[in-house]
């Protein structure tokens, strides 16, 4: 989108038929996942996050625009991975969620079982994610199946890596909601490297989106640095789907501009490619083009600021003391019946 | 000599197999560049060049699956699941092809498939998984868990010269936490299908294997300690094949053993081992065999859960102290 000296005064109307509102909305998101993270990065240094951290700087437009294309109120699922805490909080979740997850809390949504961002709801309409990759596209293409076979006008959103789209599980996936007609959209995020690999070691193809047409469904690319261009393509491929149009395979390029995981020195990544995505911030470009159009004036902006840091300080400062979870929650859950796995002999008996 | 952790012996085992033998070559995902994601092949991209260290795509089928080709054309190649949790999207591969191969075709298979396995890190249910038990069921695979350095070098290097297809399963909690001095220039060649006794007792025999192993040994200590028994120790290092001898030897000697094993009870290699004792030491029992192992259910995140979930020292000592007063 251009930012021609569109005056302050008679602002063009924002695209997408998007609302001012609706502007601010994507902003709040993008901020509230860079800033979360950026507690999670303070929390994991003092060794409070129990796991690894992940983190999504760079990429907050791509989540946080496809999630922002669905609709809550009509029923619309996605399936994160784990640079997806953006579509997330679109979708639902709660700061304060994540923080439990990440520190293993009791009261963290999977009760300490799972970590990270890896949780779901289905009254919310997400579905956490497992490690192994590839894996949820399959598992959407069920959630979209049930839509059709109830013709609910609902659709199932899926996100997927550049280095997730080689695996076996991904294949099958896409190719069985292609052939279903499943109302289904699959988001791949293109962010150039799948941990240390590059894209060329991942995939012949010169697009990611070239692979759309070996399954038979439409493609679409898009900058996954401005968030209007993510929700501009994402959109009509929901409403396509919603529509009884079928799957579409979406590609969105951006940039991983941490390393795989906190632990990760990037020391694979050529000079200056970091810095040169840096100058293609997609938070920098949102405030950029917001202001500059007349969207969104820069106290606006600061007030949405300031909102998100008041409800993160109170998000880690309630977490931060909460207790693990007790030990022998363990054994709870496995199955509906019997709903207590047995205790193991040698606990039974007192040393 | 020096000291060689058991994560550099694992290195040195490979280096030394493809410095020696222009056949052997390794494949998986950010294993070249990066050196895998513990860094267990760190410089070999500089030593052996892209040709004989291959990054792969995120596809563990096609890297078990290339594997077995390439192991029928003559080649030896060594396959890394960057963490051993995802050999399950190369079951398929495993089971059916490459086990099956030699019986089925006369294909010779000489590949081995590693990684790093196991819990007691915070990695959650799929970064900490002990896959041994689902691959013991299928005839045509070897399986190996090395628990010591020198196992760990020499059962690498024995795993590459086997002419059939070895899983070669490495703990990452020992990775860098087992150190031991590994002379240099000595060709250290673990054989397949040999347990070690790793402390020698009479009163009762833990059988165990990878990281389990430190634990039984703290165990028999402050058994003999505080209850003056001699217990015996009996480090399986393979687990297919499976050394009967070296167990019913223990069991003749001791007459009363626990089995401990990381992975879950039920389906477990516990279970096999139980039946093989039956079938062959029964008369030798003064006591039923018992096991020690993970609570039947996914491995979880918070360290309250998982160190309740997985055995700990303190399970094998009341559980010993229960068998030796049985
Ligand atoms: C089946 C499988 N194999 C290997 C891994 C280990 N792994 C975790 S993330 C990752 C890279 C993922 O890259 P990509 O899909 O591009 O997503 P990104 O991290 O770039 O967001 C790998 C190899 C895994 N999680 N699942």
């Amino acid at each position: 989108m251009t930012t021609t000296a569109a005056s302050a005064a008679t602002p063009a109307a924002p695209p997408h038929g998007l609302s001012r509102a609706q502007l601010h909305e994507l902003y709040y998101y993008m901020r509230l996942t860079r800033s979360l993270e950026e507690r999670l990065v303070n929390l994991y240094r003092q060794t409070k996050v129990i796991g690894g951290l992940f983190r999504s700087l760079g990429q907050e437009a791509d989540s946080v625009g496809s999630a922002y294309a669905l609709d809550r109120t009509r029923g619309d699922f996605l399936s994160p991975l784990i640079r997806n805490l953006g579509s997330m909080l679109v979708q639902g979740a709660q700061p304060l969620e994540i923080l439990r997850q990440y520190m293993a809390k009791a009261e963290s949504p999977t009760r300490g079982r799972e970590l990270n961002i890896h949780y779901g709801d289905l009254d919310r309409g997400f579905i956490g994610q497992i490690s192994h990759l590839g894996d949820m596209v399959p598992v959407m293409a069920g959630v979209a199946l049930s839509f059709k076979m109830r013709k609910q006008p609902r659709v199932g959103l899926v996100y997927v890596g550049d280095g997730a789209m080689s695996t076996g599980a991904f294949h099958e996936g896409i190719n069985f909601a292609a052939v279903q007609r499943l109302p289904m959209v699959i988001v791949c995020e293109n962010n150039g490297y799948s941990f240390s690999t590059p894209m060329r070691k991942q995939t012949a193809v010169a697009q990611l989106v070239d692979k759309a047409a070996a399954y038979g469904i439409p493609g679409v690319r898009a900058d996954g640095n401005d968030v209007l261009a993510v929700y501009g393509a994402t959109k009509p491929a929901v409403e396509l789907a919603r529509n009884g149009g079928g799957c579409t395979l979406i590609e969105l390029v951006t940039y991983r501009r941490k390393g795989h995981a906190e632990h990760d020195n990037q020391s694979y990544v050529p000079a200056g490619e970091i810095e040169a995505w840096e100058a293609k911030d997609p938070i920098d470009r949102c405030i950029r083009d917001f202001t500059a159009a007349g969207w969104a004036t820069a106290g606006e902006l600061a007030d949405i600021d300031a909102r998100i840091a008041s409800l993160l300080d109170e998000a880690v400062g309630a977490c931060e003391n909460e207790p693990m979870p007790e030990a022998m929650s363990a054994l709870d859950g496995v199955l509906a019946d019997p709903a207590r796995t047995e205790l193991e002999w040698y606990r039974r008996i007192d040393g | 000599m020096a000291e060689v952790t058991y994560l550099e012996a694992i290195r040195q085992g490979m280096q030394e197999e493809m410095r020696r033998d222009e056949n052997v070559f390794i494949l998986g995902e950010d294993i070249g560049a990066y050196g895998g994601a513990f860094k267990v092949t760190e410089g070999f991209l500089a030593e052996f060049g892209e040709r004989r260290v291959i990054d792969t795509p995120i596809a563990e089928a096609a890297i078990v699956g290339a594997a077995a080709g390439a192991a029928h054309m003559g080649l030896r190649p060594v396959a890394e699941m960057q963490f051993i949790d995802f050999i399950s999207c190369a079951y398929d591969m495993l089971t059916n092809y490459v086990a099956t191969a030699r019986y089925r075709a006369g294909l010779p298979t000489p590949m081995v498939v590693r990684g790093p396995s196991g819990g007691y890190v915070r990695g959650g249910p799929f970064h900490s998984q002990n896959p041994e038990a689902a691959f013991l069921h299928t005839p045509g695979l070897k399986i190996v868990c090395p628990a010591t350095a020198r196992d760990a070098k020499g059962l690498i290097k024995s795993a590459i010269r086997d002419d059939d297809p070895v899983l070669y399963f490495e703990h990452k909690y020992l990775y860098r936490r087992i150190k031991e001095h590994l002379p240099e220039g000595e060709e250290i060649l673990t054989p397949i299908g040999k347990a070690r006794v790793a402390r020698e007792g009479k009163d009762l025999t833990i059988v165990t294997w990878s990281a389990m192993v430190y634990k039984a040994l703290e165990a028999a200590e402050r058994l003999e300690k505080e209850d003056g028994l001699q217990v015996e120790v009996l480090d399986l290092r393979t687990l297919l094949p499976m050394d009967d001898e070296a167990i019913m030897t223990s069991v003749r000697k001791t007459n009363r053993v626990l089995i401990a094993h990381e992975d879950t009870r039920t389906g477990g290699v516990a279970g096999e081992i139980t039946a093989r004792i039956n079938d062959q030491a029964f008369e030798w029992l003064d006591a039923p065999v018992r096991r020690v192992t993970a609570h039947d259910v996914p491995l979880p995140y918070a360290p309250t859960l998982e160190d309740f979930v997985l055995p700990q020292t303190d399970d094998l000592v009341v559980a010993a102290r229960w068998l030796a007063a049985y």
